[in-house]
């Protein structure tokens, strides 16, 4: 052990460099990095949410619902479908997973078999009959339409496929640095943005539908009958945030809807001077809004978001320019996020919060201080403990090595982007902590072998290569129950997983090499007669 | 004779007859475990248990407000957010003075972020100024799903170390490791009951650790057991043990002193989010230093071990590289 070979020495001289190399960038400030030469690398350290504040947030498609309004849109497909082709039918109704409908002619119920079949659904390649729906007879003149099973799994599919689009929209709009979006399993989306200023703000506009839709007021109805629920059947009653009115009786069809607007920004009212939120139509939204306008002046209708009325104006003029702007009861921020939420689209399908976690950026500075801090004591307890066992070489020897393998870990963590969690920089204090314990059973097991009678370079030889086995099977431990956090755990777990794993083996690296170089290097330069800790 | 380093200080080689106290130790032990168990299963609510359950494994959402400099008036915030009927409301001081920590549950069939920001209007309009610095959300669905790979994490953990132990050592070297671990694991679920501390993903993850330094630490007095077995081929199960604890003594103080000392550190100086985690991590310490001497070996004393005739074979350095 004591005649090091030199690609040890080597190896041991690299590790340094690389470490002092890649822990470099995270003390410097940013501006001095930035001006590092092309080959310094500039890697910092990857700070977890909870360290640099920030939101993860899991949602789920909401399958039932996006199953009601699927069942809902083709039970009016069936419905026109039938008209078209002059077919009576009674009973038309959604029944449990499936549309039953009843076809008043016997003669005819083949043939609106036939019609359904090749007219509502949607195509869908891997099917028999080559659409998503099937239609089949039953008795009493009954037809029964129902998706095929295939067809609700590709609409889940496609709808969060749609959502992450809409969501990727809407966080680019807000300008929030590389966000992470993903799928996760069936119907899960999966959403971290760190460093967010105000992360409850991006959480509620990720989160919002944003279903935009122009719709008639129903005036016909009295308050007695708003106040019973008595509504004609082509109209409903929304609840309101205008501040005018809790309610408004609202026709059900929608004149123009959120998918027909171009562009939205956010403005100020010129006579008000109030926020509002100016948009811009299509081509067949103008024109659809400036017909219904034109047959409706001196009529209201109402701005509907998310099924809340948010405005619901009195038409003075036909509005023809396709151009309009939505006044209702907003703030600057509101309705500048209103209208990133109308520029990004509405999401398909409507989505449930399954976890939600922001941190504060405030917070998240605290928690480095505290862990910055609590590492550094720790540390130089561990340091003035070993200076005081073992001495100034022996226990300067560890810290070298502890020193060295502190450089490692930062520099591994840096180098491969992993990330640091608060928990994890507890993991960093515990491995530092642990790691002195190789340099312990090395010294330990010298001093055995000496009292057993060596000489003390046979000793030195032996207690060394002895203890390698102690501490590969001992840290053998840790990276196993490393392994399990790692595939259990989530977010900050993860982080703290990964740090014990990264430490364990810049432990054992330091352990095996640092402080063999050292200590052959104080034996062949100083020649020593006895060994300072016997 | 000098005093430092401190090292040539201490005795050389101690003689303490561990196995002897054994006896009584394994009957402490037994106690402590049916009393952990006893408190942290009871009352049996689930899914925690008698345990301080967190909202990774029960659901619900936890927030924690700042109103510095202020300092935040508890009662004013207990009875904004109890005004909005959202079911059993839970607010505690965290941290210093200005600092506050909601907790609540979402009310059935209602959606969980509505709820976080009727709570946090309400907070606003009562508190005035007012920062919500944390605030976490998580759903039945995943907090459930949360709460089973948790115990499968644990249950896992602790089935490798019986694999590792055995592959490396012999089947009755990893029972008296598992023994351990079981040890340690429960006497830390007695802890986290009794100091209610908040029992989530962080605290199994602290459990986690333990189990690697438990272990680490078991390894190594095992590892110098096998070796004086070797060695001693005539001595007494009971006193080769004895002889390798004894060895192993100076080792397994000075390691378990520079991770109390740091974990000392975490806990004073890291602030209350990792003041749980250190607290359950420096009582694993210890627990799991004491539990590798008086579980462990014991438990191998109690099974026995083969013990080859062969001539003694002579000492091959340990084969690594």
């Amino acid at each position: 052990m004591m005649n090091v070979s030199r690609w040890k020495v080597i190896l041991v001289v690299l590790a340094t460099v690389f470490g002092l190399l890649f822990t470099l960038p995270n003390l410097l400030p940013a501006k001095v990095r930035d001006q590092l030469p092309a080959f310094m690398p500039k890697k910092v350290l990857n700070l977890g949410l909870d360290l640099q504040g920030g939101s993860s947030l899991l949602y789920s498609v909401d399958t039932a619902a996006l199953r009601t309004e699927r069942l809902t849109n083709l039970t009016e497909d069936v419905r026109s479908t039938l008209r078209e082709k002059e077919i009576a039918f009674t009973g038309l109704a959604v029944v449990g997973d499936a549309i039953n409908v009843r076809i008043t002619d016997p003669a005819q119920v083949s043939d609106a078999a036939n019609a359904l079949r090749q007219s509502v659904g949607a195509p869908l390649a891997s099917t028999a009959g080559g659409r998503d729906v099937s239609v089949s007879t039953a008795a009493d003149q009954r037809l029964r339409i129902a998706f095929v099973p295939a067809a609700f799994e590709a609409e889940t599919a496609r709808a969060v496929e749609q959502n992450i689009e809409v969501i990727r929209r809407r966080i680019d709009q807000m300008g929030t640095k590389e966000p992470d979006i993903a799928r996760q399993g069936k119907d899960r989306i999966f959403i971290q943005a760190a460093g967010e200023s105000d992360p409850e703000r991006l959480k509620n506009i990720i989160g919002q539908t944003a279903k935009l839709t122009f719709q008639m007021l129903d005036e016909g109805v009295s308050p007695e009958d708003i106040a019973s629920g008595r509504v004609p059947p082509g109209s409903e009653i929304i609840p309101s945030t205008d501040g005018f009115a809790p309610t408004y009786v609202v026709k059900k069809r929608a004149v123009v809807t959120g998918e027909m607007l171009t562009s939205a920004s956010p403005g100020f009212d010129q006579q008000t001077g109030h926020a509002v939120v100016q948009f811009r139509f299509n081509g067949i939204g103008a024109r659809r809004f400036g017909d219904v306008t034109r047959q409706n002046l001196g009529k209201r209708f109402a701005i509907v978001l998310d099924k809340k009325v948010i405005s619901a104006p009195v038409i003075q003029s036909a509005i023809t320019g396709g151009s309009g702007q939505i006044t209702g009861n907003f703030t600057e921020q509101s309705a500048n996020d209103l209208a990133v939420l109308l520029r990004a689209g509405a999401l398909p399908a409507p989505m449930k919060v399954e976890e939600q976690r922001t941190v504060g950026a405030e917070l998240g500075a605290d928690a480095v201080n505290a862990g910055a801090v609590s590492a550094l004591v720790g540390l130089v307890a561990t340091l003035i403990f070993m200076i005081l066992m073992y001495g100034w070489l022996f226990g300067g020897i560890s810290i070298l090595g502890l020193v060295v393998n502190g450089l490692m870990i930062i520099g591994v963590m840096s180098f491969t982007g992993a990330t640091l969690t608060l928990p994890g920089i507890a993991g960093l204090i515990l491995t530092l902590a642990v790691a002195v314990d190789a340099n312990v059973l090395i010294y330990e097991r010298m001093r055995d072998e000496l009292r057993a009678g060596r000489s003390l370079i046979a000793a030195m030889d032996a207690g060394f290569s002895r203890a390698m086995g102690t501490i590969l099977d001992a840290n053998m431990t840790h990276i196993l129950s490393a392994l399990i956090m790692f595939q259990f755990g989530s977010g900050p777990v993860r982080g703290f997983a990964w740090t014990l794993a990264i430490g364990v083996l810049t432990t054992v690296f330091s352990a095996v090499l640092v402080t063999q170089v050292l200590l052959a290097w104080w034996f062949r330069t100083f020649r020593p007669k006895t060994l300072p800790i016997a | 004779m000098k005093f430092w380093p401190l090292i040539k200080v201490l005795p050389v080689r101690t003689h303490f007859r561990f196995v002897r106290l054994s006896r009584y130790a394994a009957l402490l032990s037994i106690v402590a475990v049916i009393g952990s168990l006893a408190l942290s299963l009871f009352p049996f609510t689930p899914p925690c248990g008698g345990l301080e359950c967190g909202i990774d494994f029960k659901g619900g959402t936890v927030m924690e407000i700042s109103t510095a400099p202020k300092a935040v008036d508890l009662a004013k915030v207990r009875a904004a957010v109890t005004n909005l009927h959202i079911g059993d409301v839970q607010v505690q001081p965290f941290g210093n003075t200005s600092e506050a920590m909601v907790r609540f549950q979402t009310p059935e069939g209602q959606d969980g972020n509505a709820t976080v920001q009727k709570v946090q209007a309400t907070l606003k309009q009562t508190l005035g100024q007012v920062r919500f610095s944390k605030t976490e959300l998580v759903g039945p669905k995943v907090s459930g799903e949360l709460f089973t790979s948790g115990l499968i994490g644990l249950g896992l953990a602790i089935l490798l170390m019986l694999i590792y132990i055995w592959f490396r050592f012999e089947l009755q070297f990893g029972l008296g490791a598992v023994a351990a671990l079981f040890h340690d694991v429960f006497l830390t679920f007695g802890l986290i009951a009794i100091l209610d501390i908040e029992f989530n993903l962080t605290a199994v993850a602290a459990i986690l650790t333990i189990i690697g330094y438990s272990m680490n630490d078991t390894v190594v007095v095992f590892d110098r057991f096998r070796e004086n077995l070797r060695k001693y081929k005539r001595m007494p199960l009971a006193e080769v043990i004895d002889m390798s604890i004894n060895e192993m003594l100076t080792r397994t103080i000075i390691t378990s002193m520079t991770a109390v000392l740091a974990l000392i550190a975490l806990a004073i100086f890291g602030g209350p989010s990792l003041y749980g985690l250190s607290v359950i991590m420096l009582f694993g310490i210890v627990i799991g230093t004491y539990s590798s001497i008086y579980i462990a070996a014991p438990v191998i004393l109690l099974w026995g071990v083969k013990r080859s005739d062969d001539p003694a074979e002579p000492l091959k350095p340990a084969t690594v590289r």
